[in-house]
């Protein structure tokens, strides 16, 4: 799949940001005045960042207040819909903060749940994916809502669990990578299933439909820099884990050190989630014989 | 709404005779001249006289190799365009309402005006057969020729899809699989007509007639399949060509 900056930027930004509103919204930490207002700013800043970035990724964003309309089907709608309502339900219990110095925990629980919510409707926009095996799997959800509260933890100073919630961040992922290798395989997809002509013999591309390459191959058949994949998993491990976790364990009250180790990441999260689109891998490739 | 319906009362589609297909790519012209005249957004070409055209099309042409062991190769033109599936997974994911499947006939249509370009049901379909449109930033589909299939302007022999009228090797058959004596639903039943991608579980609609089982002229060296076709019919003229050549046979 195409590995569009606009969603990489959305599904990472969003994720931390919905990950850190979570976090304040249960009181931790329980933050009053200025630093509730650097907090929330920051908070706010990423998901809603976030969500406008995937605004840039519409051909037509005149109609993208309709999104909010289908949530009887549409993972998508019920994201959208998430979103908007965590970020409401959440605003009274950053203003009690803010401004009056106070906790109002009704406003910050339901935040905090709606925020998670938020991310579950994300990882379900591509876990429900059937033509892309790689995504098509329970691991997605649970990969999604990991990158969401340990770098949620991570922005929010909660040390210990930041430390503890990276660490299975890290083995997720891999085990993750090692399945999603796979994945494609055993969902025994082949072009003789896809022209339906399994038992004819074996098959190969001819001759494709068209000389240059179409919205679908753009989209869906993205090929490039796969061969930089293991190279790439590396970096984002030690970006995203390794570096982080090691900051956090020597020198947790160093700011300019716990400063680095958000930024490192936030890279990897970036380095991870364009490997999450440009390796999956979209069935309608076999009609051209790429994947 | 993007839920789907139940049932349908008719399930209109395509079945597609990859035995008599010649890979002439006539639909693909015809469906883009059809749909890009008529109604909705029209399917654009970007570059379209530069070095890299692409463009919007509702319907491919692949062309494969299929080869068995111990057998001849064989080509298989295979084209594909939307099989209106019963269980569309396309309709499903809109967010904003604007793919739906009609209860009336089963078409997968896209309600241009709602569509707000995001992509997610051209990613949710297993066989590519949505394509944005570069121009208009919404996503287009085959419509079964909606706009001429009950359209009572045109001569009725014209009242089929635009890939079907044109085909010339005939090998594009419109109807409805619902009615199980319907021409499609017994072309189908004939042939053993395929539905593709089936562990997808999208129910497609639309069938593959497999083509025919080639002679095998790799065998004993005798190569013997058109004999029957060629077998010297007795035409005898008649009148005074027939008077002559009878002459001519005997000098």
């Amino acid at each position: 799949m195409y590995p569009a900056p606009s969603v990489i930027l959305f599904t990472s930004l969003s994720g931390i940001g919905f990950g850190l509103l979570a976090w304040l919204g249960t009181g931790h930490p329980a933050v009053t005045y200025l630093t509730a207002f650097t907090f929330f700013f920051l908070a706010y800043g990423l998901a809603v960042g976030g969500l406008l970035a995937s605004v840039f990724h519409l051909g037509n964003k005149i109609n993208a207040f309709k999104a909010f309309s289908q949530w009887r089907s549409s993972w998508l709608s019920r994201e959208g819909i998430m979103a908007v309502a965590s970020l409401l339900v959440m605003a009274p219990y950053a203003i009690g903060e803010i401004f009056f110095g106070q906790q109002w925990p009704l406003f910050g629980w339901l935040g905090a749940a709606g925020a998670v919510t938020t991310v579950f409707t994300t990882s379900m926009i591509y876990t429900q994916m059937q033509t892309v095996p790689r995504w098509n799997s329970p691991l997605t959800p649970v990969l999604f809502l990991l990158y969401a509260l340990g770098g949620g933890a991570l922005l929010a100073g909660q040390t210990g669990v930041a430390m503890l919630l990276l660490i299975a961040l890290g083995l997720v992922q891999a085990l993750n990578w090692y399945l999603g290798d796979g994945a494609f395989a055993a969902a025994g997809h082949t072009l003789e299933t896809a022209t339906g002509m399994a038992g004819l013999g074996r098959m190969r591309l001819l001759e494709p439909p068209h000389s240059s390459p179409n919205y679908l191959m753009k989209e869906m058949v993205f090929v490039v820099g796969r061969k930089h994949v293991r190279k790439l998993r590396m970096i984002s491990m030690v970006l995203l884990v390794l570096l982080p976790v090691l900051i956090l364990l020597l020198a947790p009250a160093a700011h300019v050190l716990v400063g680095i180790a958000v930024l490192s990441h936030l890279a990897g999260v970036f380095v991870a989630r364009w490997l999450f689109f440009a390796q999956a891998e979209h069935v309608v490739g076999l009609y051209y014989d790429m994947r | 709404m993007t839920n789907l319906p139940s049932a349908t009362e008719k399930k209109l589609g395509l079945a597609i005779d990859l035995d008599t297909c010649v890979g002439c790519h006539a639909c693909v012209i015809s469906c883009k001249e059809w749909n890009t005249s008529n109604y909705g957004a029209p399917l654009s070409d970007v570059d379209a006289y530069g070095a890299s055209p692409v463009g919007t099309f509702l319907n491919r042409v692949h062309t494969f190799e299929i080869k068995a062991d111990n057998r001849p190769a064989q080509t298989l033109h295979f084209p594909k365009s939307c099989l209106h599936c019963e269980d569309a997974p396309c309709v499903t994911v809109c967010p904003t309402g604007a793919s739906y499947k009609r209860t009336q006939d089963g078409i997968v249509l896209v309600n241009e005006d709602d569509c707000m370009g995001c992509g997610l049901c051209a990613w949710a379909c297993p066989y590519g057969a949505r394509e944005m449109d570069a121009e208009a930033g919404i996503m287009k589909k085959c419509t079964l020729c909606v706009d001429r299939i009950y359209n009572e302007n045109i001569p009725e022999e014209d009242r089929v899809p635009s890939c079907v009228r044109t085909c010339p090797a005939g090998a594009r058959h419109f109807g409805d699989f619902a009615d199980p004596d319907s021409n499609v639903s017994r072309l189908s039943a004939e042939r053993g007509g395929v539905e593709l991608m089936a562990a997808q579980k999208t129910r497609p609609v639309n069938r593959y007639l497999p083509p025919r089982p080639k002679a095998d002229v790799t065998g004993d060296g005798q190569i013997d399949i058109p004999n029957p076709f060629l077998e010297a019919k007795n035409q005898t003229a008649k009148g005074f060509l027939g008077w002559l050549d009878k002459a001519l046979e005997k000098i």
